[in-house]
């Protein structure tokens, strides 16, 4: 157990220092200073409400990821959740914006319409992939393209769009609709939806671990044939998984327009999507990894801005990001191996031979 | 004014006498106004209107402004300082007001936004604007309007602008710097339709947002005021949602190539810094461009294209931005018009490079006019 803490542990670490070096060389190369850029990055935390838009980020950061982490458990490459969120977002605005509820109801069928939208745009290529077995990378990426095209065709003014200046919304969705957040004085206001994150990971956490249906996803996920023989159905497998990634990325949108945006508009950020599929690498898909990994994805995002703010070039956080996933990858790797060896050297003085151990463990 | 009409008239006799005793073959010279306007090898055109009856109004700077006392904050939209368009005419109004109204550049703050970065991005980037004492603050482009809008009440004593903007409700201390691009727009597709030989001219869209329909909705009227035969091919870069159309200098060159393809020779863009690839692809097929926000032939940024630029569509957002600066270190919001037009020269057409003569010239002065005695209403929407 101590073990495994420590390999846990030990590669993220790695990675961090690793790509903090690496950019410290691009500063140093492109003739910033690096400590000034360092202290930059950690003193924004103190400004203004940056802590605060570092919490909700992560937050929507980390539903990204649950959604790539449940296609991660049984080999899926999801990676149309940057267009199952962007139309589970659109179509939630736009119902939410028509109809007036109870609060809590309002709020509710809002979520479910995101998420079954979401889910809906992950239909296609699970069907594609159990029946025709077309690839989920390539159907989920020709998805993405055609969400954008629909996302783009839905808010025009003569669908649902409204003019506001040279900006186009949909409909505001009325006060019951609304999720309030946490107001932390002049800090700001902590959505609402935060709480929704991190449920979604709880629930994640329970299911893969303690359910029989997240033994057979990850059972599934490891060997395909060996499930089959315990005699899980592979494809309905596939399509669930890909569903409930599809419903999950719906409602990565949700925490800003529910607390802070209240429609759908021109200015609706893009790419939590690819950034999900990062930090569930980073997190190597575990709830715990997840949300770390979704805190460090979104103090890098926000230290653009700082780094901006000094005259520091601000690609050097878009670096850092990158490296951090690349490194983490590697470090992994270099850490198991390490494992690996060191188990077999054990194994070796405990039996008096030195036979090779199997994997399986190291996962 | 009146003198100056006479000068104008004489010039544009004399050209029209010279013409036609050295050049026989020379085609469109009559200058008169009777009978279509039939260019040997270009588009079929109306008649041309009637000579301008007047210069626009040139307002005056009035008296001396001082503003070495502001601390001007600038956030600009996806692209920033140096896309050779939009960011960089908004640029030139501050560096103008560094030269002119004494701004100490290093009391100057200048923060650009990215193409994927959430409404709180822009929020932080106001607000540290705003803390650090900047004021007035301007933010460049639309995208700004809502963010302005919040930061604006939580300092109500700084000064704020939006160029672009516009929001219901906003506070007081928020001023919206607003354009008729369509106006300037109507007069570059009079140059594009009395330029254009294959009667088919281009018009690449950055984004297919509501801003730059109206670039094209008065590209597209201005063209088919002149040459109601002419047509006009529209290719945007990017669909809503997607910023990056802005910023993309190959797609721009891959939109620009396939409108040329279908036989476009006069290519107009609204495309921010994918503007690039727009010249870069008229200048490999050897056909016209036209530029975009600021006069682009000028440009450094773009100077390898610059001699297929023969006019660019001039949003004065470095007039508004240096208009507005001034106002606020004269304290005086109140004189600065409504919206940005042809009648204040807050849009207008550029001639740098020598591409539009004289004759051309006439022409989009007296469209011009029209437009701005009200004659000719210039429509926001593109009717297709």
């Amino acid at each position: 157990m101590n073990a495994r803490l420590r390999s846990s542990l030990l590669a993220p670490g790695l990675a961090i220092v690793f790509s903090a070096v690496l950019c410290a060389v691009v500063l140093l190369v492109s003739g910033a200073n690096p400590a000034s850029a360092l202290g930059a990055m950690i003193g924004q935390v103190g400004e203004g409400q940056v802590a605060v838009d570092i919490v909700n980020s992560t937050a929507i950061y980390m539903l990204a990821a649950l959604a790539a982490a449940i296609g991660f458990q049984m080999n899926l490459l999801n990676i149309g959740i940057e267009g199952q969120y962007r139309v589970g977002a659109l179509v939630a605005a736009i119902v939410g914006g028509a109809i007036v509820l109870p609060p809590v109801l309002h709020w509710l069928v809002i979520l479910v319409v995101a998420a079954v939208a979401g889910a809906a745009w992950a239909t296609l290529p699970a069907i594609l992939k159990v029946t025709r077995g077309v690839h989920e990378v390539l159907s989920t990426i020709m998805m993405n393209a055609i969400a954008f095209g629909l996302a783009a065709y839905l808010i025009r003014r003569d669908q649902f769009g409204i003019l506001v200046g040279n900006n186009v919304s949909t409909e505001p969705i009325a006060d019951s609709g609304q999720v309030p957040g946490i107001e932390i004085g002049d800090r700001g206001t902590v959505f609402g939806l935060v709480f929704l994150a991190v449920v979604a990971a709880a629930v994640y956490g329970v299911v893969m671990n303690r359910t029989r249906f997240g033994f057979e996803l990850k059972a599934s996920g490891l060997s395909p044939t060996a499930a089959a023989a315990g005699g899980v159905n592979a494809k309905k497998m596939i399509v669930v998984s890909l569903l409930v990634s599809g419903a999950v990325a719906g409602l990565v949108g949700m925490p800003e327009i529910l607390g802070r945006d209240h429609a759908y508009t021109l200015n609706f950020a893009s790419g939590y999507g690819f950034a999900g599929i990062g930090i569930a690498l980073l997190g190597r898909n575990h709830p715990v990894g997840i949300a770390f990994g979704s805190l460090l994805w979104a103090f890098l995002e926000k230290a653009k801005g700082a780094l901006d703010n000094e005259g520091v070039p601000r690609e050097i956080a878009t670096i850092m990001q990158g490296s951090i996933v690349l490194s983490v990858v590697v470090a992994y790797e270099i850490v198991k191996r390490m494992e690996l060896a060191a188990e077999q050297r054990r194994v070796g003085q405990a039996t008096g031979t030195a036979e090779p151990v199997g994997e399986g463990a190291a996962k | 004014m009146r003198f100056k009409r006479g000068v104008a008239v004489a010039a544009i006799a004399l050209t029209s006498v010279l013409s036609v005793v050295g050049c026989a073959k020379d085609s469109g010279s009559s200058n008169s106004g009777s009978g279509g306007g039939d260019n040997a090898t270009g588009c079929k055109t109306v008649d041309k209107p009637a000579a301008a009856s007047g210069e626009t109004t040139t307002t005056d700077a009035g008296a001396k402004v001082d503003g070495s006392a502001l601390k001007v904050g600038l956030a600009f939209d996806i692209g920033g300082r140096g896309d050779a368009s939009f960011n960089d005419s908004a640029a030139a109004g501050l560096d103008k007001a560094v030269s002119d109204i004494g701004v100490k550049k290093e009391n100057t703050k200048e923060l650009t936004a990215t193409d994927q970065e959430s409404e709180d991005a822009k929020l932080t980037r106001l607000r540290q604007l705003a803390q650090e004492g900047h004021n007035p603050i301007v933010s460049v482009g639309f995208a700004y309007s809502d963010a302005t809008a919040k930061i604006a009440a939580e300092f109500p004593n700084t000064q704020f602008a939006v160029v672009d903007g516009f929001v219901d409700n906003a506070p007081a201390n928020v001023t919206f710097l607003g354009f008729a691009e369509q106006e300037g727009s109507f007069l570059v597709g009079v140059i594009a339709a009395l330029k254009s030989e294959s009667c088919t001219i281009g018009f690449v869209g950055g984004v297919n947002v509501p801003l730059i329909q109206k670039f094209q909705a008065g590209f597209q009227q201005g063209v088919e005021t002149v040459a109601p035969d002419a047509k006009v091919v529209s290719k945007y870069i990017t669909e809503a949602g997607d910023l990056t159309g802005f910023a993309d200098a190959p797609k721009g060159q891959v939109a620009a190539k396939g409108l040329i393809d279908q036989g476009a020779d006069v290519v107009y863009h609204a495309a921010g810094a994918s503007g690039k690839g727009v010249f870069a692809a008229a200048k490999e097929a050897n056909v016209q461009a036209i530029g975009v926000d600021s006069d682009q032939y000028n440009q450094k940024t773009v100077a390898e294209y610059k001699d297929v630029i023969i006019t660019s569509m001039l949003k004065r957002v470095d007039v508004a931005v240096f208009d507005y600066i001034a106002a606020v270190a004269s304290n005086n919001l109140t004189g600065l018009p409504p919206v940005f037009d042809l009648k204040v020269d807050g849009v207008g057409y550029s001639t740098s490079g020598g591409k539009i003569d004289d004759e051309t010239k006439g022409w989009v002065e007296a469209y011009k006019q029209q437009i701005i005695e009200g004659k000719i209403k210039v429509s926001d929407t593109p009717s297709s």
